[in-house]
């Protein structure tokens, strides 16, 4: 197994679905049942990868970086194919494998309009291949390409096989996106400089962090807003969450839940991987900023959801409050929030991606996602209903689910900052993610009621076309409903994986408050 | 005088000519062949101009590792003119791919065209080699006036004639202001050679003069005048802002294959003539023009994408796009410090990666335009619409030369974009560096805005399948595969950059 810890694993698993996309592309167009083997064969060997290199991860030293490689790869600029996993990416990591094959198994029966399974198992397969290449990249310019990457597959399958308004949501998606990306790969650049430029500079993101960046303090404060910017827009925080809405509520089913469950993790993942440990001085600064504009993102998310009528602009909204307690957790610089922050971002995407399944799979029984033409679920097919009753009373942070640890240490982290923080500010904060708790277990419990509870409509009383829940989708959603209960139960499962890196991470920031 | 005397006494380097003479005989060949040729036998001159391409490549590739100079120096083969040479060859190739079917199908001056089209090769060709500020006008101008007469080949098409007089036009007043600069260079230095005159600047600044014509230091209102007209003459030749009216009128009245000829091959000849002058022969000057460049860049850029926008013409939309794609080569020009020989050389670096790769991808659009306009008989972009219905591979293919375009990965014009912004970073000029991030933006709309047309618009145009003859499949096929690989490896494309620095 050495070459698998050699860089091998994580390239498998990285580049396998690419590869499938490549292969698919000389399977005729009119093969369907190939078509969708071979996509989900590479995305299964993808994530058999992913798993290996969970089980070869040296859990006693989660700080360091493992079962990577360092290649060279664009000598001229000093740029590196540097990969690797630790604490802070391994939950991510496989994560992305395991949705991207859970999308795949969804997508044997569920190919939206136009259908044309051949270009969209090859667009899944694409961005397969940049989620998971994000994760494990620690050179900078790789990690640009990854997080590059993904603009164009999911362009196209939001354009293509989405809603009414596709186009619209497509381009602000793709256009908002890049706008972000460009000024954050201005600010790798000037990073880039800073170490040494073409007289043996580095992209290297742990170099970075180790030899520390030595600039004017506006030159640290410019480059982290160029990364915030590029950051801050694919997470999406208040006020740049406006492509959000439109991208989720357009994109079709298994886009809504890779875009939710892992595109936006990559903004989140930049901060902790990138911006706080290369920057820590300007990540001081900045922390206030991103804390208010986090609890904003939680409020702002929680009153938008009690507003809507449209099922799946709901959840589209409720990301922009979850993705705000990452935020708050990343902002506090504390052991807890950070800690706090990962464990939320796991837990979002499994519950939010599960969510995204059952909007997609709601519309397909009732051809509607509007809540006030919904009722009955429970009644009418019993099993769905209840599954959508656990995945909403886990995404509202019920203890004993997923959604609980997360949102509980982001607010604990906030209680007691980093030194260097305002600690008045950040109980401020707290109690306005406090009460942003409250509003989002309304609207979910509202929503339960509206959607699962009453009698069901006259419009579907005949039950035409409306059946519960199919093995397939059993098979697709088990693994998520599972995951989300045993973190729940057993946060130590993600802590302990995290807990290392985190501790490392936020040694710079002075900051030892245990949790 | 030297060069006379050389070539009297017959003192030169054949080897080093050896592409330059292969593609003279070839044209020479297609002449002469088209002569005794029925008119349904004249397309023979295309895979006849290919082999004489192929010829050319190979007498390329045998100079590969060599450096060579002739004709009294004024022609040089060293790794910037072999990537060059090589890059001409490819791109000629392409041209000649999309061009087969089409002149076939019309009515054009077949022989005539190809005859013409190697001409214009020939001086990218011999520009890549040109160290001489007389050599280097005549491989302009071999450019120009064959893309002057291939622009008029429609000769009973009024907008192929008001293309062609325009572009004409414009050449001639380029040419004419460029010669004044460039005499009166000559007249500052007394030399035409470039490593001369970069000498003769050298030692005025710092102390006597070394040879008898130098008179002036290289900050006298006098030179930078001279410099400056010579940057307004390359300006109108690689359409820069405001000097750039002419590209889009040009490019839609000529015949397809030759704007994708103007809008690369021709294009970048003046562009290895600008690098050429401003980096071997005028670089103690550069304070004095850096500004001018970084303005032109930005404008270039910005009013070439605003303009791009609003257009309905796929034709017109390319020409405006290669014009916005301009500006980031200029952007090079902007960079330049005779102090920082590593910033220097980044900034060169990425002006040739950029133009390798442009020259890749805008051909294959080109390409694409063709192959659609074939049959579907038409360049509206409006009816581009539901493409991928009709024709996935050849929506596809044009997709993936869109995002390239747009600097988006999976393909190469995404290193193209990033190697200028390192570039400009390197050199710390960061508002350029913005400007070119906001208009990597805005350009983003418009090609996906054809995009969009061909996959999202399910409004049908006709649902018959666009039937796309092998050659020009092959070429979209291998410009595509060549801009795909030049993404995952870019060192394919860095190496040579980086052997190329004059």
């Amino acid at each position: 197994m050495e070459w698998f810890d050699a860089g091998w694993g994580l390239s498998l698993a990285t580049f396998l679905p690419v590869v499938g996309a490549l292969v698919l592309l000389f399977v005729p167009a009119g093969q369907e049942q190939t078509i969708k083997l071979v996509g989900t064969v590479f995305a299964g060997l993808s994530l058999i990868a992913a798993i290996g290199v969970a089980l070869r991860f040296d859990y006693g030293q989660t700080d360091q970086i493992q079962l990577g490689a360092n290649l060279e790869w664009i000598a001229q600029i000093g740029a590196r194919y540097h990969i690797g996993v630790d604490g802070l990416s391994l939950p991510m990591f496989v994560l992305s494998a395991l949705v991207t094959f859970l999308c795949c198994i969804y997508m044997w029966f569920h190919i939206p309009d136009p259908g044309k399974p051949k270009a969209f198992f090859a667009l899944v397969l694409l961005l397969a291949t940049g989620m998971n290449g994000a994760f494990v990249a620690l050179d900078l310019i790789l990690f640009f390409i990854f997080f590059e990457i993904v603009l164009v597959p999911m362009y196209f399958m939001i354009g293509i096989w989405g809603g009414p308004r596709r186009e619209y949501a497509a381009v602000k998606f793709f256009l908002y996106t890049l706008f972000g990306s460009i000024f954050m790969l201005l600010g790798f650049l000037a990073l880039w400089v800073n170490s040494g430029g073409l007289d043996g500079g580095t992209f290297d993101m742990i170099a970075l962090r180790d030899q520390g960046v030595h600039a004017s303090e506006l030159f640290q404060n410019l480059v982290f807003l160029g990364l915030f910017l590029g950051f801050a827009i694919k997470v999406p925080m208040w006020p740049f969450h406006t492509w959000l809405p439109d991208a989720h509520t357009e994109a079709p089913t298994v886009g809504s839940v890779l875009l939710a469950a892992i595109l936006l993790k990559m903004g989140t993942y930049g901060f902790i991987r990138i911006a706080l440990p290369i920057l820590p001085d300007a990540a001081v600064t900045y922390a206030p900023i991103i804390g208010i504009l986090a609890v904003i993102a939680i409020i702002y998310g929680a009153l938008c959801c009690l507003a809507q009528t449209d099922l799946k602009r709901l959840i589209a909204f409720s990301s922009v409050g979850h993705m705000g307690f990452v935020m708050l957790g990343i902002a506090t610089l504390t052991d807890a929030g950070i800690n706090g922050a990962i464990f939320a971002m796991v837990a979002h995407g499994l519950i939010t991606g599960m969510l995204f399944f059952l909007a997609g799979s709601i519309h397909e029984r009732y051809h509607t996602r509007e809540i006030a033409e919904l009722g009955g679920l429970l009644k009418q097919i019993p099993r769905f209903g209840t599954v959508f009753t656990y995945a909403a009373i886990a995404s509202l942070g019920l203890p004993g689910l997923a959604g609980f640890w997360g949102e509980m240490l982001a607010l604990l982290g906030s209680y007691n900052p980093a030194p260097d923080l305002d600690p008045v500010l950040f109980r401020v904060l707290m109690v306005g993610g406090g009460v942003g708790t409250v509003l989002t277990a309304g609207y979910l419990l509202w929503t339960i009621q509206r959607v699962n509870l009453g009698r069901v409509p006259e419009r579907f009383a005949d039950g035409h076309g409306i059946h519960d829940v199919v093995p397939l989708e059993w098979i697709a959603w088990a693994p998520l409903l599972v995951l989300i209960l045993a973190a729940g139960v057993f946060p130590k499962l993600m802590l302990g994986v995290t807990d290392g890196a985190v501790q490392h991470l936020v040694q710079v920031f002075g900051a030892v408050a245990g949790h | 005088m030297e060069l006379a005397q050389a070539v009297v006494q017959a003192d030169i380097d054949l080897h080093a000519l050896a592409p330059e003479l292969v593609l003279t005989a070839t044209a020479c060949l297609v002449l002469v062949v088209d002569l005794f040729m029925p008119r349904e036998a004249k397309w023979v001159a295309m895979p006849l101009s290919a082999a004489g391409l192929l010829g050319t490549l190979a007498a390329v590739m045998s100079l590969v590792g060599e450096h060579r100079t002739t004709l009294a120096e004024s022609f040089e083969v060293d790794a910037f003119s072999l990537l060059f040479k090589g890059l001409f060859c490819l791109m000629g190739l392409l041209i000649l791919g999309m061009s087969l079917h089409h002149f076939r199908e019309s009515t054009y001056h077949e022989g005539e065209y190809y005859f013409l089209l190697l001409c214009g090769l020939l001086g990218g060709v011999v520009m890549a080699s040109a160290r001489d500020l007389i050599s280097i006008f005549i491989a302009l101008e071999l450019i120009s006036i064959p893309g002057i007469v291939m622009t008029a080949l429609r000769k009973r098409n009024a907008k192929s004639n008001e293309s062609a007089l325009k572009f004409f036009l414009f050449s001639v007043l380029s040419s004419a202001v460029m010669l004044l600069g460039m005499s009166l260079i000559y007249g500052v230095t007394g030399t035409t050679q470039l490593d001369g005159i970069r000498e003769a600047f050298a030692s005025a600044l710092g102390g006597p003069a070394v040879s008898p014509g130098i008179s002036l230091p290289a900050d006298h209102p006098f030179v930078v005048m001279s410099v400056f007209f010579i940057v307004i003459g390359f300006a109108f030749k690689i359409s820069a802002v405001p000097f750039h009216f002419w590209a889009p009128d040009t490019y839609e009245g000529a015949p397809s294959p030759v704007a994708a000829f103007l809008s690369t091959a021709s294009k970048i000849g003046g562009f290895v003539g600008l690098l050429v002058l401003m980096f071997v022969a005028f670089p103690q000057v550069a304070d004095g023009w850096r500004p001018v460049f970084a303005v032109l860049a930005a404008l270039t850029m910005t009013v070439g994408n605003l303009i791009a926008l609003r257009q309905q013409h796929i034709i017109r939309l390319l020409a405006y796009s290669g014009i916005a794609q301009s500006g980031y080569v200029l952007v090079a020009f902007a960079l330049i410090d005779p102090g920082a020989a590593e910033t220097n050389r980044q900034a060169f670096e990425s002006a040739l990666i950029y133009l390798a790769i442009y020259g890749i991808m805008d051909l294959g659009a080109f390409a694409a335009a063709v192959a659609f306009a074939r049959r579907g008989g038409t360049y509206f972009i409006e009816d581009y619409r539901g493409l991928w219905n009709r024709s996935p591979v050849l929506a596809t293919l044009l997709a993936a030369f869109l995002v390239s375009l747009a600097g988006a990965p999976p393909m190469a014009g995404a290193w193209a974009k990033l190697f200028v912004f390192l570039a400009t970073i390197d050199a710390q000029v960061y508002w350029l560096a913005v400007v070119m991030g906001l208009n990597a933006t805005i350009a983003a709309w418009y090609y996906l805005a054809v995009v969009k047309r061909m996959f999202f618009d399910t409004t049908e145009v006709s649902t018959e399948p666009i039937e796309v003859p092998a050659v020009l499949r092959v070429v979209m096929a291998g410009a595509a595969a060549l801009l795909f690989a030049g993404f995952v490896y870019p060192p394919l494309i860095t190496e040579l950059a980086e052997r190329s620095f004059l």
